[in-house]
């Protein structure tokens, strides 16, 4: 176990490492991406982007500029290029809203999905499993900004039972915090539930044909106690792996339609803005930080899936 | 066999399924009977039905697809009408079942003791978790595996083919069944873990009087345990009798060939090993009449018919087939180079 936490951590490092290098060098590619143009402003002359060319170092090789981008992202001192932020304090006042979103969201696909998908593979073939597979489907295939678009005309503006948008801090108004996610938790939730559930069903289905389900049905065990027990233990697995994955993303800013269409002020919504505005070091900023939940929840997931499964063991 | 009522009477059993390519009758009125502390093995090539016949007396074959008909008694108590909750009262309780591959049969993320606990309390509300556990340390020494107690903290992972078998009978055993049912339970062993585990079930029937059925396509491990044979072919049963009148007087053309196909440390080794010609039917479409006629050297007109399941020959009553042949014929065709097989083809004598 403390090997596996270690080795986990000089991968996690090494990820990073690599998907901040190819990040940067993707941005850098960019056609019109030169960051001074950014800082330069609208109107500015020639010589003035030169200048500030010159004071940021844009002109020095690139490597020199990875590592003057790293350090500035890492010690605090990254100014965002289009609007002159300070980067960190920025992500910082996303975070709540962000986590918010991303934590209650994750809650709700993963429960529902359970629900939906054990459903679902009880009545296999039958009038509930029809209506569950369109629906999920449905969801699968239903962008945020468009159930968000339909649920603020509908449920926030002509009928009035929801705020439409925004954000506010449980620490302010907890209910005012949760009438606020309601409606995003939903738009985010719904394209999980669809794709989850439908995971769900099918590893529920190919679980029902093991041997040990047989055996628990042969040690008299009531119908009931053989699908909690026995078969939903089992087919939770993959579920809950991939759970730690998508919740990562979520977690690191990856809502961005459903925070932009929501307004939430979050991470994702200023990842949005970084990409439409083409300001760099924001945009390295998030994607390092998204990179490092990702990777962190995934070893997460593996200890968790060491603890469902005692075939795996950690080395 | 006592006087008195049998443990288990299965009477006329008919099992079908209903699928896409039409109805399957994967068991086709089978009749037989085990009394306590009798070991009667169903034997069968895969597809006979041995393994559904078995299954069905626990009601695991039961589904939206499946229908029944005739019965099975055990205890007054009708198997193939029981409700679901009668049966699950039964079933790991009076009924206990051993499966083929014990790699798969225990569930691979609990415990092997919470698995033999689970069973003890499903039957017993009363038992606490601890003289559960202890219940199931007192079985696993039974069944022979070392270090009982510390096992049962051991994954199913954790264990060999043969110990976990163990642990399959040792679950088996938890309720004390009157009646077991051991589908294959050596099939995937090798062949000394085999000759353990058959003892294990040999020294359970004696010191517990509980009968067994075993379901099994070895005729080596049949002859090692069995008091009576029943052996089914294409959903039926084609023949049943002891022991010994299976074995030294088989009365069925299929019987002969299943005797005729044991490999034998004294033959010659550079003949190539009987076999039976040709598959068995596909239970889609079974052949009219006999099920074995497509099959056999020895079919004739009156093979179109289903010949019934009775006894042959006067002085063993209890020893019945399916076959029209008359008792004197069949001792002279079953004789194929001097020991009982089934006869090739073209050797067929009119």
């Amino acid at each position: 176990m403390g090997r596996f936490v270690v080795r986990r951590l000089f991968s996690m490092i090494g990820v990073m490492i690599a998907i901040s290098i190819v990040t940067f060098l993707l941005f850098a590619a960019i056609p019109g991406g030169n960051p001074a143009n950014r800082l330069a402003g609208r109107l500015a002359n020639p010589e003035e982007i030169h200048l500030i060319e010159v004071k940021y170092g844009f002109n020095k090789p690139i490597y020199v500029q990875y590592v003057r981008t790293m350090k500035n992202i890492f010690t605090g001192q990254a100014y965002s290029y289009s609007q002159g932020f300070n980067v960190l304090t920025e992500i910082k006042a996303g975070i709540p809203a962000t986590f918010s979103l991303a934590l209650g969201a994750g809650i709700i696909w993963l429960l529902t999905s359970i629900v939906v998908g054990t459903l679902a593979a009880i009545k296999a073939g039958k009038y509930t499993d029809r209506i569950l597979t369109v629906l999920s489907m449905t969801g699968v295939s239903m962008p945020p900004f468009f159930l968000g678009a339909v649920l603020i005309y509908f449920v926030g503006y002509k009928l009035g039972w929801l705020p439409i948008g925004n954000f506010v801090p449980i620490s302010q108004s907890p209910w005012e915090w949760f009438k606020h996610l309601l409606m995003p938790w939903f738009t985010l939730s719904v394209l999980f539930i669809g794709f989850y559930s439908r995971i769900l069903r099918s590893t529920i289905l190919d679980t029902i044909n093991e041997d040990y389900v047989r055996t628990a049905r042969a040690k008299g065990l009531s119908e009931r106690q053989v699908l909690l027990r026995h078969i939903l233990r089992n087919s939770l697995i993959p579920i809950i792996s991939l759970w730690g994955l998508d919740l990562a993303q979520v977690i690191g800013g990856g809502a961005i339609l459903t925070e932009t269409v929501y307004n939430l002020h979050g991470i994702g919504q200023l990842a949005a803005t970084a990409i439409s505005s083409l300001d760099i070091i924001t945009l390295m900023a998030i994607v390092l930080l998204t990179a490092f939940f990702v990777v962190f929840l995934s070893a997460v997931t593996d200890i968790l899936y060491a603890f469902l499964d005692p075939r795996i063991r950690l080395s | 066999m006592s006087a008195s009522a049998p443990l288990l009477e299965v009477s006329e059993l008919k099992v079908s399924f209903q699928t896409e390519d039409g109805t399957v009758k994967a068991v086709d009125g089978v009749s037989f009977s085990v009394g306590a502390g009798e070991v009667v093995a169903i034997v069968g090539e895969s597809g006979s039905g041995k393994s559904v016949t078995s299954m069905t007396l626990m009601g695991l074959t039961r589904g939206p697809n499946a229908s029944f008909q005739g019965t099975a008694t055990f205890e007054g108590r009708d198997l193939i009408a029981a409700s679901e909750a009668e049966l699950r009262r039964i079933r790991g309780g009076d009924i206990a079942m051993i499966f083929q591959d014990p790699m798969s049969s225990l569930d691979p993320v609990y415990r092997v003791g919470a698995q033999i606990v689970e069973q003890i309390r499903a039957h017993d509300d009363e038992i606490s978790k601890a003289a559960a556990l202890d219940r199931a340390v007192e079985l696993m020494e039974r069944v022979g595996v070392p270090h009982a107690r510390a096992r049962l903290r051991s994954y199913p992972h954790e264990f060999s083919g043969g110990m976990r078998q163990r642990v399959m009978i040792a679950m088996a055993l938890s309720c004390s069944p009157k009646l077991l049912i051991a589908d294959e339970p050596t099939t995937a062993l090798d062949v000394t873990i085999q000759a353990q585990i058959l003892e294990e079930l040999r020294q359970l029937r004696s010191e517990t009087g509980a009968g067994i059925i075993l379901v099994t396509h070895d005729l080596g491990v049949v002859a090692d345990i069995a008091d009576r044979v029943v052996v089914m072919y294409a959903g039926r049963v084609v023949e049943q009798g002891t022991l010994d009148e299976l074995f030294y007087n088989p009365q069925h053309p299929y019987t002969w060939g299943l005797l005729g196909s044991i490999t034998r440390v004294d033959s010659d080794r550079s003949k190539r090993l009987p076999a039976i010609p040709g598959a068995p039917p596909s239970l889609l479409n079974a052949p009219k009449g006999c099920h074995f006629r497509p099959r056999c050297p020895h079919a004739f007109e009156k093979c179109t018919e289903v010949p019934p399941l009775e006894a042959r020959v006067s002085s063993t009553p209890g020893h019945l087939d399916r076959c029209w042949l008359e008792p004197e014929r069949k001792r002279k065709l079953r004789v194929v180079d001097g020991r009982i097989g089934l006869a090739p083809e073209e050797k067929v004598v009119a």
